[in-house]
């Protein structure tokens, strides 16, 4: 036998004593919001307890932040997902003192551990745990890309906030039926393995920062 | 490297740091390898900083959280909706996997895993692979088999990372290497980390975040070239085929992203029914593991993602013994737990002989109940563990899928002795400890057996009891045995300390 009759047979047999087909799925109701005043306050409030960088901006400032994240975190070299924002692209590249890649696919893991900086935009934030999450659609890169430079530079919409776990599910479940991956990002990259006490930036990026774009 | 180079081997001829001695033979039964624990100063100084800490930061985000009964009961509810048609949910599970584009093997037991494992990494030509942490391949001792096969397999986690090279075993589900402090993280650092790769930087200092630096600068070599990378999984969603990694330094990220190649070894237990599932894990796991919100990365994925991620994607479904548990209707709440950790936390008896004292990858009073379910009861150790608890019931309360880890302790030791009955004549522990079972099950049960025995005390004017009978004789050699007192303790809190509404509730 198989494997795996091998081991769907011994489930089966295991579980003779359940005659009956499962009932209604719980007590439960999914995907309720968590009630609170201001999501978006809140959102600023759990994402800076974390030590990561909150910015508040209209949209019309959102390149500008950029630019300036990019200088206080340091970052001379950045990359930009295949799918960003064509203005803040060219704005970008004009600067001085900064080299701009577009990511097309053909960069390596070593082209992006030398490179600074990533700005990225996001799919969901969630208040009540400070987190980000991507799906990465058009914008938001593949994976690496937010994960191997030193600083992620992250683009909120306060319209894309919710106010915990179960929206922010609901709201993702399609992303995932379509079978994208999904990253949650709370905070820095973090450590508590020595004594306990919380390091920032063991592996991911050091810095992050959050431009959380009014409407 | 390139996949014809033989990789480096130390001076014991191995790949990767030997594992402590103590592991290669049979571990001790616990009453035993307690003593050790016990002794060890260090690590009972670590162990009571450590947990403390998780317990407070634990119990500071779960009152934050308003229904978090009710979310406790729903974790219960799930998973044991979904353990009862476990075979269905499996054929999903395995169906969305491969519409995904994973391909999926199923696997028996260790040797049937580990055996997929080296073959895979072998079809790649690759001699070395990195790892997210995972219980599940420390179960089936993967890392072994693997340097067996030629093939070093690296630890990526920190705690997981000073575990290795400190040729040692983790002590904690959570954080292997709490039985550790700096000062001897440092020694580990400077001795190993340049036999095996890139050396810890002159002049290391005890600072956690240099420490974390090195352990940076160490491992971002290996995961720059890393062709294949191996995980477990936190939960697995049948519905879509997804598989979901938390973890919090992003070792995690780089292992699920940056190779070609990627292997997940997922016990049959991880499955959820659906996607909406996961809200109710991903508020309950992080509060009631590193009591925090949320952890900083959680990674979801279906398959390969064309032009991101491993293209090769494997996942390799593992029974162990997690079918031993599920024909056991009681034993089956076990399969339940989710490794948060939280029972360890707030256990006092593992804050004492810390996680080596349970000779398991398990710890602590989940592991004194998992170990004997996917094990049985045959061997010395597992015989052993159900009675590693003083039964105070702290572990239960905490459990985020409410496993009533006493409960089943009590129904552990009565499995352990009904066994010990097929080999002796003694008749007397077995129906003592199936009463036992009995009157805990209920709290009705333990109300009725309190007041029977308090009629006892009341009846009779003496403060001990001598020295017990037959086998009980050997407990009473050292021990006075007190008289059952004239009122049970519920008795006394009804009257002093319990209000009407209190008990009105509990009736």
């Amino acid at each position: 036998m198989s494997a795996r009759d091998d081991v769907l047979a011994r489930v089966r047999a295991s579980l003779t004593d359940v005659t009956e087909p499962d009932g209604p799925v719980t007590n439960w109701a999914y995907g309720q919001p968590t009630p609170m005043a201001d999501v978006v306050a809140r959102f600023d409030q759990t994402v800076t307890d974390y030590k990561a960088t909150v910015v508040r901006c209209p949209a019309a400032e959102v390149t500008r932040e950029v630019v300036r994240g990019l200088a206080e975190t340091g970052a001379h070299s950045v990359v930009l997902p295949a799918g960003c924002d064509e203005q803040l692209r060219r704005t970008l590249e004009m600067a001085a003192d900064l080299t701009v890649r577009v990511d097309d696919g053909s960069l390596t893991a070593a082209d992006l551990d030398a490179t600074d900086a990533v700005v990225t935009a996001s799919a969901v934030g969630i208040a009540e745990t400070g987190t980000i999450v991507l799906d990465h659609g058009p914008g938001q890169g593949r994976r690496a890309l937010s994960l191997v430079p030193d600083r992620h530079i992250c683009v909120v919409r306060s319209s894309d906030v919710v106010s915990d776990v179960p929206e922010a599910v609901a709201r993702l479940a399609a992303s995932v039926r379509d079978g994208r991956p999904l990253t949650w990002i709370s905070g820095p990259s973090a450590t508590s393995d020595i004594e306990l006490s919380r390091v920032e930036g063991v592996h991911g990026p050091r810095h992050l920062w959050v431009i959380l774009v009014d409407g | 490297m390139t996949a014809t180079q033989q990789p480096p081997r130390d001076k014991d001829g191995r790949l990767t740091p030997a594992p402590p001695e103590w592991t290669t033979r049979p571990a001790p039964p616990f009453p035993e390898a307690a003593i050790k624990g016990l002794e060890n100063q260090v690590q009972r100084a670590n162990l009571r900083h450590a947990t403390g800490t998780i317990r407070a930061k634990r119990a500071r985000v779960v009152a934050e959280v308003d229904n978090w009964q009710d979310l406790r009961a729903a974790g219960e509810a799930i998973k044991n909706r979904t353990l009862r048609h476990l075979d269905q949910h499996l054929e999903t599970l395995e169906a969305s996997l491969t519409r995904a584009g994973a391909t999926v093997h199923w696997a028996r037991d260790a040797a049937d895993a580990n055996r997929l494992i080296v073959d895979l990494v072998k079809a790649t030509g690759e001699r070395e692979v990195t790892k997210v942490k995972s219980m599940v391949t420390q179960e089936i001792g993967m890392n072994e088999a693997l340097e067996e096969a030629g093939i070093a397999a690296w630890e990526t986690d920190l705690a997981e990372l000073i575990v290795q090279l400190g040729h040692d075993f983790p002590s904690h589900i959570l954080v292997p290497a709490i039985h550790r402090n700096r000062g001897e993280i440092r020694e580990i650092f400077r001795e190993e980390m340049g036999v095996y790769g890139t050396p810890a930087p002159e002049g290391l200092s005890e600072q956690p975040p240099e420490l974390a630096g090195a352990a940076r600068t160490h491992l971002r070599n290996k995961f720059l070239r890393t062709k294949v990378a191996i995980s477990g999984a936190n939960f697995a969603v049948a519905e879509t085929g997804t598989l979901v990694v938390v973890e919090s330094e992003g070792n995690g990220r780089m292992n699920l992203t940056l190779p070609e190649t990627l292997i997940s070894v997922v016990g049959i237990e991880k499955v959820l029914p659906t996607v909406a599932d996961l809200e109710v894990f991903l508020r309950l796991l992080p509060r009631s593991s590193t009591g925090e919100r949320m952890n900083p990365y959680t990674s979801m994925w279906s398959g390969p993602t064309e032009g991101d991620g491993p293209q090769n994607v494997h996942v390799i479904l593992l029974d162990n013994g997690r079918t031993n548990a599920l024909k056991d209707p009681k034993g089956r709440e076990a399969l339940r737990c989710i490794r948060c950790s939280a029972c360890l936390n707030i256990c006092p008896v593992y804050e004492r002989v810390g996680g080596h004292a349970y000779g398991s990858v398990y710890p602590g009073p989940i592991g004194a109940i998992l170990n004997p379910q996917l094990r049985g009861v045959d061997n010395p150790i597992d015989k052993s563990l159900p009675f590693a608890s003083s039964l105070c019931g702290a572990c239960a309360e905490v459990c985020p899928v409410k496993i009533p880890i006493a409960d089943l302790l009590v129904h552990e030791r009565h499995r352990v002795v009904e066994e010990k009955k097929r080999h002796q004549v003694n008749q007397f522990e077995p129906a003592m400890m199936k009463a036992a079972s009995w009157v805990m099950a209920d709290h009705k049960h333990l109300e009725a057996a309190g007041t029977a025995s308090s009629l006892a005390g009341k009846l009779l004017p003496i403060r001990t009891i001598g020295p017990l009978p037959g086998p009980l004789s050997r407990w009473t050699q050292n021990r006075d045995v007190p008289m059952v007192p004239a009122q049970t303790f519920r008795q006394w809190w009804q009257e002093n300390r319990g209000s009407k509404e209190n008990h009105d509730e509990r009736a």
